[in-house]
């Protein structure tokens, strides 16, 4: 079997190709640590000195904490709260699919995706701030409710390859709809869950658009948001400015490494349904 | 039989209420300001019938938009698709370190584009203009970003750069869906690398080349994170999206229902891009 062999020559050219990314991370890590002379000097050269000052520097500038604080608020209950209710909704769609009113519904939700935000932009605004929901938990809510987009087409491919006998056991043994969820579908549902938590967080942590029109006070301000707002400060200072780009990537970078086959298998789950 | 029907009810309905709500409703709103000459701020406005869609078409800088934003969506969306699906099949072979390569090809898709695009501005204004100059191609020593004919292309790399992953990673699930033993057969015919490739991988993973085509180019027409943190749209509006037009001069520059007007349009285009695109591609995923 020639197929048992390793490759050597894609071997080589994968890991010629990996050092594209890691080049644009390397320049980052290496000016985040020095300082301008070192820089004056040579950019792509290793550090000589560890800076750890640009860091606090950093940290103080943009009032690091808070913003982290605000990020992992907003992403954690979008995470929580998308995983009850869009499954929920999922699976109320999925088991009537037959019905013409859940099979328009379904299609309502599915063909938002190709509604452009810009669209819903300006208005939004005005209602969001009409609504009092200029603030975290807005941007909390916005998330769930705009997930359901993509949330409904994972949770129905998935919930369709559930056989219903298990369901209609459970209902012989007078378990009410809602128990069958909760009881019989919900914990089937873990890999799919997965895919669904690890989308959410990665689009509620990284986005910036949404903060941006939605969120009214500074000190609500997500890790993205507060990069953009700092960087006409940070335009005097590189390193200060790299320092915070690392501060504020890290989270999720140190996520991944230990989460990373795990994440990668989520995704990949929801790509095949 | 009825609670069971009243459950779903009320599983569903809340959703769909919220959903109409805060994104169907927005949606008909700026439809219908679309209509009228509202500032955003003033407390009245008049209706104005299809006078801002006659605007957008003599408008240079909406035209500038839609150039740019179709040139970089394209392009991009080709570039991506080419390269993912190479990497895929480089990671889906027999190769050393797989899943520590695999985990290196997908990092870019946890990062936040905005930030990315701050860290390729700087490696564009500073670091290639030295490296190329003290090389002494003194072509590529100018920082790209500031010339108004190649500023795209740096938007394009960045672009480039982080969205190879997702797809990667889509069409490395696509690979791995095809039985090894048609490659077997495939081998036992004598059938090149070449051959196998157009006559078994790719018809293969057909669904996936549509739905990776699809979103790539969705997502690419919608570009806006990059293009703050690479150009903020210049120099002068040359790399101005539709998608930063609209929020630029929708929040700033009294056109709110002007630039209503242009995502109505938007819209439309898009619609039909990525349903024709549907189309299309899944006709040819049935003809293999």
């Amino acid at each position: 079997m020639t197929t048992r062999k390793i490759n050597w020559g894609i071997t080589l050219l994968i890991a010629l190709g990996s050092l594209f990314i890691f080049f644009p991370l390397y320049i980052a890590i290496a000016i985040a640590m020095k300082n301008p002379q070192e820089m004056a000097k040579s950019v792509l050269a290793f550090p000589t000195h560890f800076h750890w000052s640009n860091f606090t520097h950093a940290i103080q500038m943009t009032h690091f904490f808070q913003a982290a604080q605000n990020s992992l608020y907003i992403t954690a209950l979008s995470v929580i709260f998308t995983i009850l209710t869009n499954s929920l909704v999922g699976y109320a769609v999925a088991r009537n699919l037959h019905r013409k009113l859940f099979k328009g519904l379904y299609y309502y939700f599915v063909s938002a995706l190709f509604v452009p935000f810009p669209i819903i932009m300006l208005p939004i605004v005005k209602e969001t701030s009409a609504f009092g929901l200029d603030n975290p938990n807005g941007l909390i809510f916005l998330y769930i409710v705009y997930g359901l987009s993509f949330n409904v087409f994972l949770y129905v491919g998935y919930i369709r390859s559930i056989p219903k006998e298990l369901e209609e056991a459970a209902i012989v043994d007078g378990c009410s709809t809602w128990g069958v969820f909760w009881r019989v579908i919900f914990p089937l549902l873990a890999p799919i869950n997965a895919t669904v938590a690890i989308l959410t967080a990665l689009w509620a942590w990284n986005d910036f658009l949404l903060p941006l029109i939605v969120l009214d006070k500074p000190e609500s301000a997500t890790l993205p948001l507060v990069q953009y707002v700092f960087q006409s400060q940070f335009s005097i200072n590189y390193n200060y400015a790299f320092a915070s780009y690392l501060l504020a990537l890290a989270p999720m970078v140190i996520v991944y490494i230990f989460a990373q086959k795990w994440i990668i298998n989520g995704v990949t789950k929801g790509a095949i349904k | 039989m009825k609670s069971k029907n009243l459950a779903f009810y009320i599983m569903t309905i809340p959703a769909f209420a919220l959903f109409f709500t805060f994104h169907t409703f927005p949606a008909l709103e700026g439809i219908f300001y679309s209509f009228t000459n509202w500032d955003g701020i003033a407390p009245s406005f008049k209706l104005v019938g299809f006078k801002n869609y006659f605007n957008l078409f003599h408008d240079q800088d909406v035209l500038n938009a839609y150039l740019f934003t179709f040139k970089f969506a394209i392009v991009t969306t080709l570039i991506v698709n080419a390269l993912s699906l190479l990497i895929a099949m480089g990671l889906n072979a027999k190769i050393k370190c797989k899943n520590f390569f695999r985990g290196v090809y997908f990092l870019p898709n946890v990062l936040g584009s905005l930030i990315v695009g701050y860290i390729f501005n700087y490696i564009f204004s500073n670091i290639l203009p030295q490296m190329f100059g003290k090389l002494g191609i003194q072509a590529l020593s100018t920082n790209i970003l500031g010339n108004e004919h190649y500023a795209w292309i740096g938007i394009v790399i960045v672009t480039v750069w982080q969205s190879v992953a997702l797809n990667t990673i889509l069409y490395l699930s696509g690979l791995q869906t095809i039985p090894a033993d048609l490659y077997e057969a495939s081998n036992l015919d004598g059938a090149g690398k070449w051959k196998e490739f157009w006559y078994i991988t790719f018809p293969m993973i057909a669904p996936f080349f549509t739905i990776n085509m699809v979103l790539a180019m969705k997502n690419f027409l919608m570009v806006f994170d990059q293009v703050i943190s690479m150009t903020n749209g210049g120099p002068g509006k040359a790399t101005t999206s539709i998608s930063l037009l609209i929020y630029q001069n929708g929040f700033s520059g009294n056109e709110f229902a002007y630039q209503s007007a242009n995502a109505v349009i938007y819209l439309i285009v898009i619609m039909i891009i990525s349903f024709t695109q549907i189309k299309f591609l899944q006709k040819r995923e049935i003809d293999m």
